[in-house]
């Protein structure tokens, strides 16, 4: 072997020597920063995303962090993670009880979006889902305790359709109505707006990422009533209408007002009504 | 070797202060300039530009977008709007044109911090020998578009990136940004010199890439001049570009400094008491007469 050739193999040794060390390095980074990333991305419950913003996963491999939302957001409600909060730093998020969506029709900040991380094919702001409304404590929220209040009811954007009210006996005083708050998944956004104008101290009704605030039904479910709806008859059993023994001119409704009894006009000279008898002279002599 | 204490007072003896700092001034003027853009909105209602570095709206018409974060949103499978196709279309075109690495000494906040350690470098006479290969920068970067990949939850990049976190920071709020960039100025200070500009930075990696052909670069031209203070060396954040275009003459190399790695900072001319760089294009024919091979073998890596 030669001086040059010698040579040659120590400095491909030390070449190869030395890019795997790199090598090795950025590959530690890389394990790093891969794990970092499973505790950064997960998202506290009380930080929503912005309107049409992607499920979480795909939003922080869409939004690059460029903040056009915030700008474009003409009530400053929206905000980008700093390093130490709790939200993906740099990804934009609003906070309900401080700062609600209030649902611009126009909805600029999709507009402002240079990624789809906000989806452009959303145009209709009552269809975006930022979240859900949940009445999290009915310890505390008024309207279970029988007092009038509704606020997050009136509040409401989609009035009476995202959140209604119930009426309920109220068992307490025996005579009045309980006006209970009621979500709708179905027509909620998830704005917040019920949120931040709950009277309380700390809100009764909070709005939660969608997946948090949501139960599923197993998927092996099946609603009987439902089936027999879709399939306009009973899948089951065929339905015989059921016999009681009962005295003639009373009937037995199992599944609505329960014993009803068919009064037959009793024959009899009276009226019914007193008023009828008691104020037939003054009537006659008019 | 360069006495450290008197480096520079030769060009400003020979051309003033003003004119031994007019690219470094110019710089920060950039720099700062960019900043301040980006800051009249939040600060006095003033929108000239919104955004960020990693997209920006400016004057509610140019769009522009940073290739190297929407290269990674792509990767993980977003479909971007015409907006930031544009945007990415017109930085590309313009560090074609001027250099890619002009983001990093033109552009890029960190640049003032990682200039403050290598500054500070030299006044405290600090010296580590450096374990970090220059060419690390590319296997972060390889590391930055693997990560969308591989690895669910996003632009992994984008958690750490000292460089969008510090513009961002200052633009949007900084929160505890100030950790990561004390991070950057102690490890460039202490631990490796030019460290994160020079060896590490897969943004600084992505631009060098974009810029490889452009057309500004900095030419010795007057190369016959150059009286060997070796004071360039000192000040140039990537010292080993000079060599072949300052020495290579009896070689044949052309006098432009060719190799991507130079940011085209302008230090070396500033510095240079004898005026032997100067700002220039780079002709096809200098590119065919610098023989790659040539110029590796003359590039002393440090």
């Amino acid at each position: 072997m030669s001086d040059t050739d010698k040579k040659h193999g120590m400095n491909r040794r030390q070449f190869l020597g030395n890019m795997l060390k790199t090598a090795c390095g950025v590959g530690l980074v890389g394990m790093g920063l891969g794990i970092y990333s499973n505790r950064a991305s997960s998202l506290p419950a009380h930080y929503l995303r912005p309107p049409g913003a992607l499920p979480e996963e795909d939003f922080l491999g869409a939004c690059i962090r460029c903040g056009l939302c915030v700008r474009d957001c003409p009530y400053d409600m929206l905000f980008l993670g700093e390093v130490g909060d709790d939200v993906a730093t740099g990804t934009p998020y609003f906070v309900a009880r401080t700062g609600p969506c209030e649902m611009c029709e126009d909805i600029p900040c999709i507009a402002a979006c240079p990624t789809n991380a906000l989806d452009h094919g959303l145009t209709d702001i009552e269809e975006s889902r930022m979240g859900l409304a949940v009445v999290v404590d009915q310890e505390t929220c008024i309207a279970f305790h029988g007092l009038r209040c509704e606020v997050c009811f009136n509040v409401c954007p989609i009035r009476g359709k995202a959140i209604t009210l119930n009426m309920q006996h109220n068992v307490r005083s025996g005579k009045h109505a309980l006006f209970i708050p009621v979500v709708h998944s179905e027509a909620c956004t998830g704005c917040g707006l019920c949120e931040r104008a709950c009277i309380l101290e700390e809100a009764a009704i909070k709005v939660f990422p969608t997946d948090l605030a949501k139960g599923e039904l197993g998927k092996h479910y099946r609603l009987g009533w439902k089936e027999k709806e879709k399939a306009g008859k009973a899948l089951v059993t065929p339905d015989v209408e059921h016999k009681y023994n009962l005295p003639e001119g009373v009937r037995y409704d199992l599944q609505g007002e329960g014993l009803i009894i068919e009064e037959k006009p009793e024959e009899t000279p009276f009226s019914s009504n007193p008023l009828n008898s008691l104020n037939s002279g003054f009537l006659d002599s008019k | 070797m360069v006495d450290l204490t008197t480096l520079g007072d030769d060009s400003i003896a020979a051309k003033g202060w003003i004119k031994a700092h007019k690219w470094l001034i110019l710089r920060r003027l950039s720099q700062l300039g960019i900043l301040a853009l980006f800051l009249t909105g939040p600060v006095l209602g003033v929108w000239i530009v919104k955004g960020n570095l990693a997209s920006s709206l400016t004057l509610d018409i140019l769009p522009l977008t940073d290739p190297h974060v929407l290269l990674q949103a792509v990767l993980s499978g977003v479909v971007p709007e015409t907006t930031a196709i544009i945007g990415v279309v017109l930085v590309l075109l313009f560090y074609f044109v001027v250099g890619g690495r002009v983001y990093c000494s033109w552009v890029c906040p960190v640049n003032m911090v990682t200039d403050l350690a290598s500054w500070l470098r030299r006044m405290l006479g600090i010296r580590t020998t450096s374990q970090i290969s220059r060419n690390a920068r590319y296997w972060m970067l390889a590391l930055t578009l693997i990560l969308p990949l591989v690895v669910s939850g996003g632009i992994i990049w984008e958690l750490i990136n000292p460089v969008s976190m510090m513009f961002r920071g200052i633009v949007f709020g900084m929160g505890a940004t100030w950790v990561v960039i004390l991070a950057v100025f102690l490890f460039d200070l202490l631990v490796t010199k030019e460290g994160w500009c020079g060896r590490l930075c897969p943004v600084g990696a992505f631009y060098n890439l974009i810029g490889s052909r452009s057309l500004l670069r900095v030419n010795a031209s007057n190369r016959a001049e150059c009286n060997d203070c070796m004071e360039c060396f000192v000040v140039c954040p990537e010292p080993h570009v000079i060599r072949p275009a300052l020495k290579g003459e009896k070689k044949g190399i052309s006098p432009v400094i060719l190799s991507s790695d130079c940011t085209n900072c302008g230090r070396c001319i500033d510095i240079c008491a004898k005026d032997v760089f100067s700002y220039g294009g780079r002709s096809v024919s200098e590119t065919k007469r610098s023989n790659p091979e040539v110029i590796k073998k003359h590039e002393v890596h440090t």
